[in-house]
């Protein structure tokens, strides 16, 4: 299992990647929907964890791009924000399995992340 | 007073406490006098000018009538007078000219003719010859005037110059009312004898009594110095003076109003009676002959005083009921405004606590990351692994964190309910929220709140946010009407399959009875002195209704109120 951790919160991406590490989860983390799509062009992930507002590229926005090389990848959408209109956006787009506001826990996370990727 | 208090318009006691763009945009008071006063003007000033004009008009008519009364009474009796005078004025005349002075100078001769005229055209009493020197030289009637000497006597001296005269009514050397007729003959030696013929005054007051006059008229005759002639009801004796004016000659009969010493008005009618001294008068009380129109006067105020009050109840409804509209209009507009302000308010902090619940959620993020890392780190390095203190300290961060990030989410988790209209609704979780807000303020006041749900409630379709807006009114007016100590509880059960009913019951200070039918009136508030705007239990019932839902309340005045909410648990989208 491979995933990838997209925020431009870097202080929070970074950590989150090293603690999932510890857990034996593999996650590459980067701080824009642009490094993201490099990434994605070189590495195979099974999953990413998309924050849902970011400058110049929206989670959205990268998660439709994604889609467009790898469509069978899976998504879980993070948000410090809680507005009915994410809420409805990420829920109603076709792909979005996984609605989270920070802060997370770490177990929930490894939770979401497991079930997303059993289904 | 009471009558008054009974039916006094409710806006005349409201007394506006807002302002800005609720501030009532009239001054009913003004608004409803004004409106009085144009309605009591369009109707009253018609009526009162038509009544005015009947009024004027039937008492002219009156007038007329009276007139034209008294001139055909006065005329008549006029001719009738003026005849009879005429008439003895002729048969002396033909007497003197058909007779000698032999004859006429003979006593037995006069007697035969006196006679002849008391049987003929009668009203004589006696006659009289009188030669140049004045005295009575033949006399026939019931008096001794034989040889009287007239010749001082103004009427001798008038008849020496005319010809004839008419005397007035006067004494005489008989001590009698009476008058005379006189004619003057020339004889052919140059000399001249007084044919004098006395005439019974009786007759004139015969024919003044036959006159049909109703029981304060008078009729009597006057001389042109206002020496009674004919006995008077009112003016005093015969020969006496009349206390009324002697009328302006005319040739015509006429008619005169007066003004006597008791300051009464009276009507006078006269008439000078041709080729004699007297006057003719008629008089009446101008009150006494207007008494039939006092009648239809009096009608006709009654008509009008009774119009001018079914006019004022009228008006007075009508005026009422018109402001009374635009009053309830007028609080509905506020009501709305501050519904609105309410609604924009909630929406506005509902955004802000978004706005705060993001920019706060990322760097808790980042401390729940950081800190989770430190406690990665030390559990899985020996010298720290067993540390208490450390790790303690961690998960003392670790925890701050979580329960910074439920409050966080319950804000959004408002603010987002807000944003959204209908959706399928878990009571239970709506309760959870709204009283996640208030458990703070319970504890501090050691209110014990308790929840008890049907298990059976299902979910069901309604406006989430409205939801929250009313069961957080009514939890607020509970907490505000309950000391410290107090006991809350919340029930929530499925009434007849399709609702389900949320009651709110405190032990707070109740509501009195005369209170209790107002409670739900936009802008009825006990506490407007301590902030109340009385809108809040009115918005609820709106809110409420809007979800097609119904709310009532049991109340004891220091016991405590139970508000309970019903809503349908599967109509309202079909509604909507």
């Amino acid at each position: 299992m491979k995933i990838l951790l997209v925020d431009d919160e870097q202080e929070l991406v970074s950590t989150l990647a090293e603690r999932l590490s510890i857990r034996g989860i593999d996650a590459d983390w980067v701080t824009s929907g642009e490094e993201a799509m490099e990434k994605i062009q070189t590495t195979p992930y099974d999953l990413a964890v998309l924050d849902m507002k970011m400058p110049r590229m929206s989670g959205l926005e990268l998660r439709k791009k994604i889609q467009e090389i790898k469509p069978h990848m899976r998504y879980i959408f993070m948000t410090g924000h809680g507005s009915a209109k994410d809420f409805y956006s990420a829920s109603s787009e076709e792909g979005a399995d996984c609605y989270l506001v920070k802060p997370v826990h770490i177990n929930t996370l490894i939770t979401k992340i497991t079930e997303v990727l059993a289904q | 007073m009471s009558l008054f208090k009974k039916f006094k318009p409710e806006f005349l006691s409201y007394t506006a406490t807002d302002s800005g763009p609720f501030k009532s945009l009239f001054n009913f008071k003004k608004l409803w006098i004004n409106r009085i006063l144009i309605l009591l003007c369009v109707a009253l000033i018609p009526l009162i000018c038509l009544a005015t004009f009947t009024f004027m008009v039937t008492k002219d008519d009156t007038e007329i009538e009276i007139n034209l009364r008294t001139i055909r009474l006065v005329s008549n009796a006029k001719r009738t007078i003026s005849f009879f005078v005429s008439e003895r004025k002729a048969a002396l005349s033909y007497i003197i000219r058909s007779n000698s002075y032999e004859q006429i100078n003979n006593n037995k001769q006069l007697a035969i003719i006196l006679q002849s005229l008391k049987e003929s055209i009668g009203g004589f009493t006696d006659l009289g010859v009188i030669d140049a020197s004045g005295k009575q030289i033949q006399y026939v009637g019931p008096y001794d005037l034989q040889n009287v000497n007239y010749s001082s006597e103004e009427w001798f001296k008038e008849v020496a110059i005319r010809n004839h005269f008419i005397s007035d009514v006067f004494l005489g050397f008989r001590k009698v009312p009476h008058l005379i007729i006189a004619f003057k003959h020339t004889l052919p030696n140059g000399a001249f004898y007084v044919l004098r013929a006395t005439l019974e005054t009786e007759r004139f007051n015969q024919i003044l009594s036959d006159i049909n006059l109703s029981g304060s008229e008078d009729a009597f005759l006057i001389n042109k110095f206002g020496t009674i002639q004919t006995p008077s009801r009112s003016q005093g004796n015969v020969l006496s003076k009349t206390a009324l004016p002697v009328p302006q000659y005319s040739e015509h009969t006429e008619v005169m109003e007066v003004t006597d010493s008791q300051l009464r008005k009276i009507v006078i009618g006269y008439a000078y009676i041709p080729e004699t001294p007297f006057i003719l008068m008629l008089t009446e009380e101008k009150t006494i002959l207007m008494q039939p129109w006092r009648k239809t006067r009096n009608m006709i105020i009654f008509f009008v005083a009774l119009s001018i009050l079914a006019i004022l109840v009228v008006v007075y409804w009508v005026a009422t009921h018109l402001v009374n509209q635009v009053f309830l209009a007028d609080l509905k507009r506020a009501s709305t405004l501050h519904e609105v302000e309410q609604s924009s308010k909630l929406a506005s902090i509902g955004r802000l606590a978004a706005g705060v619940a993001h920019e706060v959620n990322n760097p808790l993020a980042i401390i729940n990351e950081k800190a989770g890392l430190m406690k990665d780190i030390f559990s899985y390095k020996e010298e720290y692994k067993h540390d208490t203190k450390i790790l303690g300290l961690i998960d003392s961060i670790l925890a701050s964190v979580e329960r910074c990030g439920k409050i966080t989410k319950r804000l959004l988790g408002f603010a987002r309910h807000l944003d959204v209209s209908i959706q399928n609704v878990d009571i239970r979780a709506v309760i959870e929220d709204v009283l996640g807000f208030l458990v703070k303020e319970a504890e501090y006041r050691s209110i014990i709140v308790t929840v008890d749900i049907e298990e059976d409630i299902p979910q069901f379709e309604t406006d989430r946010g409205k939801l929250q807006q009313i069961l957080l009114n009514l939890i607020n007016n509970a907490f505000a009407a309950m000391q410290d100590n107090g006991h809350l509880d919340i029930k929530i059960c499925r009434v007849e399959n399709d609702f389900v009913a949320v009651s709110v019951k405190d032990d707070g200070s109740g509501i009195p009875e005369e209170d209790l039918k107002r409670i739900f009136e936009p802008f009825f508030s006990t506490k407007t002195k301590t902030g109340g705007t009385g809108l809040g239990l009115s918005i609820t019932y709106g809110l409420i209704q809007e979800l097609n839902g119904k709310l009532g309340v049991v109340s004891k005045f220091g016991k405590g109120s139970e508000f309970t909410i019903s809503l349908p648990l599967t109509n309202i989208s079909k509604k909507r």
